[in-house]
């Protein structure tokens, strides 16, 4: 609760560091309120305190989940230095919209209560929307912007529309309260459901209802996308499984069989999707779908194992890209393009970014020795311990597709031929957050116990 | 020593230390100081063998630690007799291979050899797991190595042709990954254990998909037809450091694959496709034999010839007798030492004289006898003449491919036929002869490379004439290794 607290206050103050132009103290001043955050978060790690009549419930999963969220955006912020000058003149919004985002995220995580559930969203999603928008003059910006809000409002309409037939249903908001009497009113409960199961779905973007993700991550600015992708759906996906275990866990039969269909059409769509992108942002994108695929599986695995899954799949999943993303905007800034092309020869040049690069991939793709590899491993093996063996079938076979196409990125920085003495420079700070989630993507993929207890 | 167990830790340990090690040193150095790492990593196999007790038929030196704690994974390395012999192939090797590229010019050569030892470090690791999650870890540990190999120092057109390899191997371990969750849940201890593995009972239904989710990388790695197409163009297209990996040790990893973990697991499933494994072997050799045939590319040729010779290791095995798998262990070592003397022919005429066409060169018998000689030997041994290594090999095999089935046999058989005439055809071709004006001037082998041949042309014949310090390495393990099947089928 504490970090909450923290976040909003430090967005506060950096909205008003910008007014009063003191755009040096915008990075720092975030920098300690996150760490500020982080730390009262671990510091109640293990205990389990609720808030205001059981909106909002502290245990370790929401604890888990805070810290991975505060240390991604932390990562993010570091990486803006001098980013977001070169596309505006206000940065403070960006900091502060973000932060906002942030709390938003924070809550969902944390959610008790359906109401909260619904803030939480939105105050991540309305701060999205902006986000998305932000280039103004941009037309593919504009396009991002509309299409995401006009979608993202129409499916909040069929949150709200689910928990009032589900608060109609059982009488309560509260999600324990909502497992008790989920027999009560079938029929309006399961409609509830499904339309709640519809927008968590839409939000987290998971096929057939992901058709806003590939157009927003292209249009938004490469480190606004890094945040959507990574903290926008790690709290989608804590909330979703949260939601689903708590509250919807007894009648998992109303919606096992819609979830699998989901499952099956995200990890096709998405990974043959971004196995013909030639554009780098892009195959990210179409990537972050598939990666919504397999992290959908536990969900419909719904086990003890489950949390821990998701939650190290997040963080496998959050560093690697961040890592990813930083390299790409270097490329981006020196190369003017981020299409896979332009990392052609980047092993010669820049041999420590190309490196970067490959393990980020690889941890993405699921290769052993690597965080991203455990990730996929303990997501199956939930699911086969559910007996979703066939799904995990399925679900292998589009992993030899996803190594497919991150290999190719591999391969154009170190055997295709680039520009000669192209050497990209990088700060202080990027070498920072890049060397740091290259060695945490490492340590976690030999030493994975060290989280693997966790939840 | 106190604990035995750290020899094998030291086997997979030494080869990674010196691969980060080459990989920070720079300059014209890097080529001894891999192969002084690879003699060391010989020295201590070696040692490990005079150590070893080939009458004890379960796994020595072994080694277990926790690895991840709440999964029940393991780091439990060890070595039986089986392990043994390809943990010595591997170490005798990889020396070899590094002194044969003593010649070659490499732009980043440091990065080649470390790439080189990091995979002979996966490889040991795959012949030592004693815990499936090691087992797969190995696995991609040593693949990934390759395909940077051949990817970066290849030849013509590599960037297509070695990743269709990588995609291709990669695809058929992610079936085995399933396979091995899916065993881990039904181990009575939820263990990664080899033991463990050995005490599931599944029903046959179900053991069927598993032998198709771990035979489809065991194939994919030998490769078996039809499981083939990437090899030829990866073969060709490879450095011949890396064909040499390739089809030096690394093929070797599908057939252990199968020994240890296919049949003593999936008996039942065995049972139902074993003989489909076996036929799929059979029309592999005739297949490869045949197109062996038409090759005009000499690499290339070998590199059919090689699936021709899995094949008749992989029919071996599938038998399920002692002669088969005896022969394929013994084979495996044979096959091993002959392919990468043919590989180094090959190169070192490559380098001479710029081509590998059997009808651009002739006559250079006379112009290199010594080399003509070497060459003459290993390729004896390759097409099993008596009294040479390959000859107690494919004769074991083809006893047990007979006690198997007769017709099997007879078909397989004529690989022995086969191999004979398209190799000492390409012998012909290329050694006897006019001179002509490609090959004429033909320089003599050099000090480095007459090391190297020296070498694999004794072991070709002390190895034919006398096999059982081979032989007896594995004899009880594989003994002990069909009574765990046989018991486990009924």
């Amino acid at each position: 609760m504490t970090s909450i607290i923290i976040i909003t206050i430090t967005a506060i103050v950096v909205l008003y560091l910008g007014l009063y132009k003191a755009q040096k103290a915008l990075l720092p001043v975030s920098i300690l309120g996150l760490l500020a955050s982080g730390a009262t978060a671990f510091m109640a790690w293990g205990s389990e305190l609720s808030y205001f009549n059981d909106m909002i419930v502290f245990n370790n999963y929401a604890i888990a989940f805070t810290i991975l969220l505060v240390v991604t955006t932390i990562l993010i912020f570091l990486l803006s230095r001098d980013y977001f000058e070169h596309i505006s003149s206000n940065v403070a919004e960006y900091y502060a919209i973000l932060l906002f985002a942030l709390a938003g995220g924070v809550v969902m995580v944390s959610f008790q209560n359906l109401s909260m559930l619904f803030i939480g969203i939105e105050i991540l999603s309305v701060s999205m929307y902006i986000m998305a928008g932000i280039k103004r003059r941009n037309i593919a910006s504009n396009e991002a912007a509309l299409k995401y809000f006009l979608l993202g409002a129409f499916s909040t309409g069929f949150l709200l529309f689910g928990i009032a037939l589900v608060y109609g249903a059982t009488g309560s908001f509260n999600i324990d309260q909502i497992a008790a009497h989920a027999s009560e009113n079938p029929l309006l409960f399961n409609v509830g459901l499904t339309l709640m199961l519809i927008a968590m779905a839409f939000k987290v973007g998971v096929a057939p209802l992901h058709f806003w993700t590939p157009d927003v991550y292209q249009g938004t600015p490469t480190l606004v996308t890094t945040f959507m992708s990574t903290v926008v759906k790690t709290a989608g996906f804590a909330a979703f499984l949260r939601l689903f275990t708590v509250a919807f866990g007894a009648s998992s039969h109303v919606w096992m069989v819609t979830v699998s269909v989901m499952v099956v059409l995200t990890l096709f769509i998405g990974n043959v999707t971004a196995a013909f992108q030639s554009n780098q942002k892009r195959l990210l994108a179409y990537s972050s779908i598939s990666h919504a695929g397999y992290m959908l599986i536990a969900i419909l695995a719904l086990g003890g194992a489950s949390a821990n899954s998701i939650l190290i799949y997040s963080i496998a999943y959050s560093i690697a890209s961040v890592a990813a993303f930083g390299v790409m905007i270097l490329v981006k800034q020196q190369r003017g393009s981020d299409d896979i092309t332009a990392f052609n020869g980047l092993a010669k040049n820049n041999p420590a970014l190309a490196l970067i690069m490959t393990i980020a991939m690889c941890s993405l793709a699921g290769i052993p020795l690597t965080a991203g590899f455990f990730g996929k491993f303990f997501i199956f093996g939930t699911a086969i311990s559910a007996h979703y063996t066939w799904l995990v079938a399925i679900a292998v076979l589009m992993a030899a597709v996803g190594i497919y196409y991150y290999f190719k990125v591999i391969i154009a920085m170190y055997l295709r031929k680039g520009e000669e003495g192209n050497i990209i420079q990088v700060s202080t700070h990027y070498q920072f957050v890049l060397a740091f989630c290259a060695l945490v993507t490492i340590l976690l993929g030999v030493l994975p116990g060290l989280i693997t207890n966790l939840l | 020593m106190t604990q035995p167990g750290l020899l094998t830790v030291f086997l997979i340990l030494l080869p990674l230390v010196a691969s980060l090690t080459l990989s920070l040193v720079k300059g014209e150095q890097v080529k001894k100081l891999a192969l002084v790492f690879s003699l060391a990593e010989l020295a201590i196999g070696l040692f490990a063998w005079s150590k070893f007790d080939a009458a004890d038929a379960r796994a020595q030196f072994l080694y277990d630690t926790n690895w991840v704690a709440s999964l029940g994974i393991h780091f439990a390395v060890g070595m039986d007799g089986i392990s043994m012999l390809l943990v010595l192939l591997t170490v005798v090797l990889v020396p070899l291979i590094i002194l044969s590229s003593f010649k070659n010019e490499f732009k980043k050569p440091n990065a080649l050899y470390a790439l080189i030892l990091f995979m002979q470090a996966g490889l040991i690791g795959v012949f030592t797991s004693l815990d499936a999650f090691l087992f797969y870890v190995s696995w991609e540990a040593a693949l990934i190595p390759i395909y940077f190999i051949c990817a970066i120092w290849g030849g013509e057109d590599r960037i297509r042709i070695t990743f269709k390899f990588f995609v291709y191997t990669i695809f058929g371990s992610l079936f085995m990954l399933l396979g091995i969750i899916y065993l881990y849940f039904m181990t009575p201890d939820h263990s990664f254990s080899l033991l463990s593995f050995y005490q599931v009972s599944l029903s046959p239904t179900a053991q069927s998909w598993l032998f198709w989710c771990f035979f489809l990388a065991f194939a994919i790695k030998m490769p078996i037809f039809p499981f083939h197409t990437w090899q030829p163009d990866t073969y060709t297209t490879a450095p011949t450091a890396g064909t040499m990996l390739l089809s030096g040790i690394m093929l070797k990893m599908g057939i252990y694959g199968v020994m240890r973990w296919l049949l003593p697991v999936l008996p039942m499933g065995v049972l139902e496709w074993g003989n489909t494994a076996m036929i799929l072997s059979v029309i592999g050799i005739v297949y490869a034999s045949i197109i062996a045939f038409t090759q005009k590319d000499t690499k290339r040729l070998i590199a059919y010839s090689s699936i021709a010779h899995v094949g008749l290791i992989s029919a071996g095995v599938f038998a399920l007798n002692v002669q088969g798998m005896q022969g394929a262990m013994i084979q495996m070592v044979s096959h091993g030492i002959n392919v990468v003397g043919l590989f180094f022919v090959i190169e070192i005429i490559y380098q001479r004289t710029k081509t590998r066409e059997t009808f651009n060169l002739g006559g250079i018998a006379n112009e290199a006898p010594v080399l003509a000689t070497c060459f003459m030997i290993i390729m004896l041994g390759a097409v099993a003449l008596p009294l040479t290594n390959g000859f107690i090999g494919e004769f074991m095999l083809l006893n047990g491919v007979f006690n198997y089935n007769i017709l099997l046999s007879a078909i397989a058989g004529l690989t022995i036929i086969f191999g004979a005439v398209y190799m000492l055809r390409m012998y012909q071709k290329v050694m006897l002869g006019e001179v002509n004006n490609v090959t004429a001037g033909f320089t003599d082998l050099f000090a480095s490379e007459k090391a190297v041949l020296f070498i694999i042309c004794a072991l070709v014949i002390v190895i034919g004439v006398y096999p059982k310090p081979i032989l007896s390495v594995s004899e009880v393990a594989v003994n002990n290794l069909l009574e765990v099947i046989k018991l486990r089928m009924q």
